[in-house]
């Protein structure tokens, strides 16, 4: 296929994947690179969605009489929020004793 | 209970017994493991008698038998689903280790009668440590042997490290790191030979009557044969041996010189030859070789050492390495020599560490040359020094030359699978041995007991007192029982050796004798 | 079997041995602490009740066999004491033959009467219950070494005399010089030990192997003197069979092109000549005179000292077989007393005098069994002749010296003088064994020494006469120099002014040894001792008239000697002394210094030995082989410090590295299945 006559068909499943691998990426370079630890968060919470964008995707295009990916998906969001609060209370409370998130700060287990 | 579980657990016992006295009566602790040990002693007594009575009937049937027959056993399983029992019994070999340990153990209690620090836990871990001992000496189950290996390894480095002199920290570090990378060969060696039998079983008797393929012998001989040379003073692995025997306590040097060396030379022989013949007809040129280094090397350094302790340390370097000289020559004669010299050594060394203890506990130095004319103010310990001294040159009237004399025949006699020529010169090189030993040996006691005394505190010491009497009088009479009338000892263990000589015969092809 | 009807001493021979052994038990351990004085007499009891013992056995050997009739080597007594294996074992026994039966004889009656004397000399010393001690124990080894009937025993005894000896050098032990003397001694003495130790391994192995190959008929024939009937590799009679030898003459070469046969009798005879101090191995000697005088005379005269002469004695068939071995002997014996002669001329000190005269004289012996053939076994007669003779008068020799040092509490022969009048028994006998030595007729020395150059004469070696011939010359000039020094002109210190005659116990042993010195050499030699057993009593040239073609020069030269000692030395005649030592000027030094060897031998071990080998080897396993060990630790403790740095403590590190890790695995993975 050309070039153009990528972007004058349907999305098929390769698209999304590489839509959702690019997100992983994306996620993958925030977590090991943010220096904040809520952008550190963030960064999760993209991982995650790429990972329950795989399961719709592959819900659509492998199997689509069932519903099992969007419902995985749907567990993802959830625990993708429980996860942050976690994380949340973790940072307050780091923060209230460090005065900092800054997550190169954090390194009391050296050697 | 049999006797030879007793005779491994009265020790323990004895430690037990003293974990219930409280620390501050350390007279009474004293006193509780004279007595556990002279009540070990007795037992031994008894069961050298029983032993004797068993094996002597069977002398003759011995001569052409390649498995090796156990006597006062008692077996019963213990880890069925690995095949680990507990297999205690006693040949003539292990008979005459447990003889030495028993002697050991109870001249050394008695030449730690002034410990007077943390008595307690003294005595207990002395006493745990020589349980291992025993269990080493007596145990036919390989895991049962490594157990009672590692139990007889691990107290040193308390002992070594808490009750030392001068670098004890680094000593006991060094010796015990050593000595359990050499229990790492040797796990690895049984576990080899574990997996290769294919029977399932620790038992040694079982695993002697496998014929391991050569190619697997030829990797695991020199492992196991390495990992006991390491507790052996084998050449290049005994640097433990200066440092830790000379920072460790009297009774504990007495003890690890006198029989922990010689676990590794019995290791090797009970372990390495005897079940894996064709390793060791393979690499018995190359440990030879080695172990001559040890001889001759172990002597010039003693020469001019300026410290009695590692002067002895020294010593006792190159009297081990006479015992693997013995074994790896492959012979009756060799063999029988390596075992004579286990004990002769044994004695000889305990005496000399004994010794040294109580010059030291007088004089504050362990220095040779501030030392001087000591013979005119104890003339009982350079009396028994100089026996000592005399026995280590292999004079004939004490159980060195009977220990020499054999190890330089078998090397020179050599076998059927080992270059004629090269055990002979081998052999010569050793033989200078007894030029150099003279040497030091006369040099550092003269520097030390003759001349004029110098140092005018030293006109105030004292001579041995009655416990050190005894102690110092048992080992010397023992030198002298085995130097006058050997046929005890040897009557004792050559039944027992016939075995593994045979079955070095039985196996393998044999290289053309020129 | 024969052993039913022999007399008592012939079946009990080993009491000989045995007395002195279980005295030194009984005295070392019981009687010494409690009373020293009780000590002395008991020992001296115990020898003496072996020299009877020795005397009877004597008697019956010699009736057993008398003149004429094939004397065969006895061994009434032995037993297995050390067992190698099969056929392979130390025995511990008792031989008799004519050369035991002499020493026997010889060394009980010296020990005796040694301790006789020692009991006034050693009065009131501190260790006196330990000097009867070692002297016993000296004694039962020297006795245990003779009747030993194979080498092994011999060997066994031979490093329990030298302990002995060490034991008794060292008496003294608070003098530094007494010391070093002991510590020489032995360590020369175990050198040489290890050639015999190596020289007797070599014969074992040989022996043994042809052993298995010899027909049960013939090992019957050779242990059919020997009590039990057996024989094994190590004993004399296995090791002088001749169809034994000429096996071992079939051995061929072996290192370095010798024979083997010749390397393992060199080797021994290192061992001898380590024992009597033969040239280079004589160093030990004039040192061991820091002992009491009495073990001199003992042991550096009479009986230790003659172990190495006695060994090669023993062995002489399997020396004369390997020919070069014997001519070895001979030629060091033959230089040794050269050698030591002209030393003993320049020394001061009265014991180093006659220590290097006793080196002399052994090389006398030594060169007695060399020039000896089996043909012509002249020499081997005559070297026990000697060893019996020079026995006797040495041990007076040195017993009367120590009368002299004990009375001018000096060894110098230069602090004494003129005491011929106020010591006259003293005079009377050292100057019957001075006369002795020198080879005066109808003395001694005379006889023996005569033969020793009538067995060189007729085997044709013609230098070694000549040379016998000089050191007897020689041995007269020196002896006598400190005979004429020590008793005649004037007192030269205060104590000779003051000297008075020793006490009777010490007199007594100098009167029997001056009448031993006399008659001793009226014994027909030739018909009690010779080789191959038969007596050759009338063939063998034996006293049947004095062979004047030898006789006429050596009396000779010793009278030549003799005149030039009183030349030199006589009284009032000092200063010419001095003056032709002065110019002699360095060579006199020189040989004074005796020839530098114990400087020599002092740097071989300390700057060579000690500087170049042992620490050496110290140093190497303190720092590169335990620095092998530390380096270990070292590259543990480091390597694990630069790791822990991959611990940077924050979170982000390890998710790169869990992030990395998997992507490989999963590309690994992939790898594998496609």
């Amino acid at each position: 296929m050309s070039f153009s006559e990528i972007f004058v068909q349907a999305p098929s499943a390769v698209h999304w994947l590489i839509l959702s691998s690019l997100l992983f990426s994306i996620g993958i370079y925030g977590i090991l690179t943010r220096r904040n630890a809520v952008g550190i968060l963030m960064s999760t919470e993209l991982l995650l969605n790429s990972a329950s964008l795989n399961f719709v995707v592959f819900n659509k295009f492998v199997a689509p009489s069932s519903v099992d990916g969007q419902v995985m998906s749907l567990f993802v969001i959830a625990v993708a929020a429980a996860e942050v609060v976690v994380g949340m209370a973790i940072f307050v409370a780091l923060f209230k004793c460090r005065k900092t998130v800054d997550v190169t700060q954090m390194n009391l287990m050296r050697n | 209970m049999g006797l030879l579980s007793w005779l491994i657990l009265l020790p323990f016992l004895t430690a037990l017994a003293v974990v219930c006295v409280p620390a501050r009566r350390w007279m009474m602790i004293r006193w509780i493991a004279l007595a556990g040990t002279g009540l070990h002693l007795i037992l031994t007594g008894i069961a050298t008698f029983r032993f004797w009575g068993l094996a002597m009937p069977d002398v003759a049937s011995m001569k052409t038998a390649t498995l090796m027959k156990l006597y006062l056993v008692e077996q019963v399983p213990w880890f069925q689903t690995l095949g680990i029992q507990y297999h205690v019994g006693v040949d003539g070999i292990s008979m005459a280790m447990v003889i030495l340990t028993s002697i050991i153990i109870f001249t050394g209690v008695l030449a730690s009668w002034n410990v007077k620090e943390r008595t307690k836990e003294f005595f207990v871990l002395l006493l745990t440590l020589v349980t291992g001992v025993f269990g080493v000496f007596l145990s036919f189950d390989l895991f049962l042997f490594f157990m009672f290996y590692e139990v007889a390894v691990l107290p040193m480095y308390l002992l070594i490290g808490i009750w030392g002199t001068g670098p004890k920290e680094y000593a006991a570090m060094k010796l015990t790191l050593m000595l359990l990378v050499g229990s790492a060969f040797i796990l690895v060696g049984i576990l080899a030979l574990y997996h290769a039998s294919g029977l399932h079983t620790f038992d040694l008797t079982r695993l002697a009557q496998v014929s391991y393929s050569t190619d697997l012998q030829y990797w695991v001989f020199p492992m196991l044969f390495v990992g006991f040379g390491v507790l052996g003073a084998l050449y290049p692995f005994h640097t433990w041996s200066p440092d830790g025997h000379a920072s460790a306590p009297t009774a504990v040097s007495m003890l690890h010189a006198g029989v922990l060396m010689k676990l590794g030379g019995y290791g090797a022989l009970r372990i390495a030859v005897y079940l894996l013949p064709d390793g060791a007809k393979d690499w018995g040129l190359f440990f030879m070789a080695l172990t001559t280094i040890n001889i001759l090397y172990g002597s010039f350094g003693a020469i001019v050492q300026k410290d009695l302790k590692y002067f002895t340390a020294y010593s006792s370097v190159s009297h081990c390495g006479f015992v693997l000289f013995g074994v790896a020559a492959l012979n009756l004669m060799g063999v029988k020599g390596a075992v004579i010299q286990m004990f002769s050594h044994g004695i000889m060394t305990g005496l000399f560490f004994g010794l040294i203890g109580m010059v030291y506990g007088r004089t504050h130095t362990r220095m040779i040359n501030e030392m001087g004319g000591l013979a005119k103010v104890m003339p009982w310990l350079a009396v028994c020094f100089y026996v000592g001294g005399l026995a280590s040159l292999g004079l004939p009237g004490f159980s060195g030359f009977v220990a020499e004399s054999h190890v330089f025949l078998g090397g020179f006699f050599g076998n059927p699978w080992t270059n004629a020529v090269a055990m002979k010169t081998l052999t010569v090189i050793a033989t200078l041995s007894i030029v150099v030993t003279a040497v030091y040996v006369l040099r550092g006691l003269a520097r030390v007991f003759q001349g004029p005394i110098e140092n005018h505190h030293f006109l105030e010491l004292t001579d041995a007192t009655l416990t050190e009497k005894i102690s110092t009088g048992v080992l010397v009479a023992t030198l002298a029982f085995a130097g006058i009338m050997p046929w005890f000892l040897i009557d004792l263990i050559e039944s027992s050796i016939m075995p593994i000589i045979n079955r070095l015969h039985a196996t393998g092809t044999m290289v053309a004798f020129y | 079997m024969m052993f039913q009807n022999l007399g008592f001493m012939l079946n009990h021979t080993w009491l000989i041995p045995a007395i002195p052994f279980f005295s030194f038990l009984l005295v070392g351990l019981f009687i010494r602490p409690r009373s020293p004085k009780l000590a002395g007499i008991v020992a001296t009891v115990a020898v003496f009740a072996a020299a009877c013992c020795a005397y009877v056995l004597a008697w019956e050997y010699f009736h057993l066999f008398p003149a004429g009739t094939e004397r065969h080597a006895l061994v009434p007594w032995n037993f297995e004491w050390l067992r190698y294996q099969e056929h392979l074992a130390v025995r511990a026994g008792v031989l008799v033959d004519p050369i035991s039966v002499l020493l026997m004889v010889v060394v009980t009656t010296v020990s005796a009467l040694v301790h006789l004397y020692s009991i006034g000399y050693m009065h009131g010393d501190q260790g006196y219950g330990r000097y009867f001690t070692w002297l016993n124990l000296f004694t039962f080894s020297m006795l245990g070494l003779v009747v030993a009937p194979n080498i092994l025993q011999m060997y066994v005894c031979w490093e329990l005399v030298g302990a002995s000896s060490f034991l008794l050098i060292g008496f003294y032990y608070e003098k530094p010089s007494a010391v070093a003397a002991s510590k020489k001694a032995f360590i020369v003495t175990r050198f040489a030990d290890l050639g015999f130790l190596l020289g007797v391994i070599i014969l074992g192995y040989y022996g043994y192997h042809f052993f298995g190959e010899l027909s049960p008929a013939l090992a019957q024939q050779m242990g059919q003197y020997t009590a039990g009937g057996v024989v094994d590799p190590f004993d004399f009679a296995y090791l002088t069979h001749p169809e034994v030898l000429s096996k071992f003459v079939g051995l061929g070469t072996g290192f370095l092109g010798v024979s083997l046969l010749t390397m393992a009798m060199v080797l021994v005879y290192m061992g001898a000549a380590g024992k009597s101090a033969m040239f280079p191995l004589h160093i030990w000697l004039p040192d061991a005179m820091e002992g009491p005088t009495p073990v001199s005379a003992l042991i550096h005269a009479a009986t230790m000292v003659v172990a190495g002469v006695y060994l090669v004695a023993r062995t002489f068939l399997v020396f004369a077989t390997s020919g070069d071995a014997l001519m070895v002997v001979a030629y060091i014996g033959a230089f040794t007393s050269l050698f030591a002669a002209v030393i003993g001329c320049t020394q001061d000190d009265i014991k180093r005098v006659l220590a290097f005269s006793t080196l002399s004289q052994l090389g006398y012996m030594m060169f007695a069994l060399g020039v000896a053939t089996m043909d012509h076994p002249l020499g081997y007669t005559a070297s026990m002749f000697h060893l019996f003779t020079h026995a006797f008068f040495k041990a007076l020799l040195f017993l009367g010296a120590g009368a002299l040092i004990h009375a001018v509490h000096s060894n110098e022969i230069w602090d004494m003088g003129g005491l011929a009048r106020k010591m006259p028994i003293t005079h009377a006998t050292v100057l019957i064994a001075t006369l002795a030595i020198a080879g005066i007729w109808p003395l001694a020395g005379f006889f023996s020494k005569d033969e020793i150059l009538v067995s060189a004469l007729e085997n044709q070696h013609y230098g070694i006469f000549g040379l016998g011939l000089l050191v007897a010359g020689i041995t007269a000039f020196y002896m006598f120099r400190i005979y004429f020094v020590s008793f005649w002109g004037k007192a030269r210190s205060k104590h000779a002014e003051h000297a008075h005659e020793a006490p009777l116990v010490m007199l007594i042993p100098l009167m029997i040894l001056a009448v031993l010195s006399v008659v001793a050499g009226w014994v027909p030699m030739g018909e009690f001792v010779s080789l191959g057993g038969a007596s050759h009593g009338a063939a063998e040239g034996a006293h049947h008239g004095i062979n004047w073609a030898v006789a006429g020069p050596s009396l000779f030269v010793a009278a030549i000697g003799i005149s030039v000692a009183w030349f030199l030395y006589g009284s009032g005649h000092e200063e010419r002394s001095k003056s032709v030592a002065s110019s002699l000027g360095g060579v006199y030094t020189t040989i004074k210094r005796k020839f530098y060897f114990d400087e020599l031998y002092l740097f071989i071990t300390h700057k060579v030995v000690f500087r170049f080998v042992a620490a050496p080897i110290a140093w190497f396993d303190r720092h590169v082989v335990d620095g092998g060990v530390n380096l270990s630790g070292w590259i543990t403790r480091t390597s694990s410090t630069a790791l822990s740095r991959l611990q940077t403590g924050q979170v982000q590190t390890y998710g790169a590295w869990f992030v990395g890790g998997s992507i490989g695995a999963l590309l690994v993975l992939w790898h594998l299945m496609f």
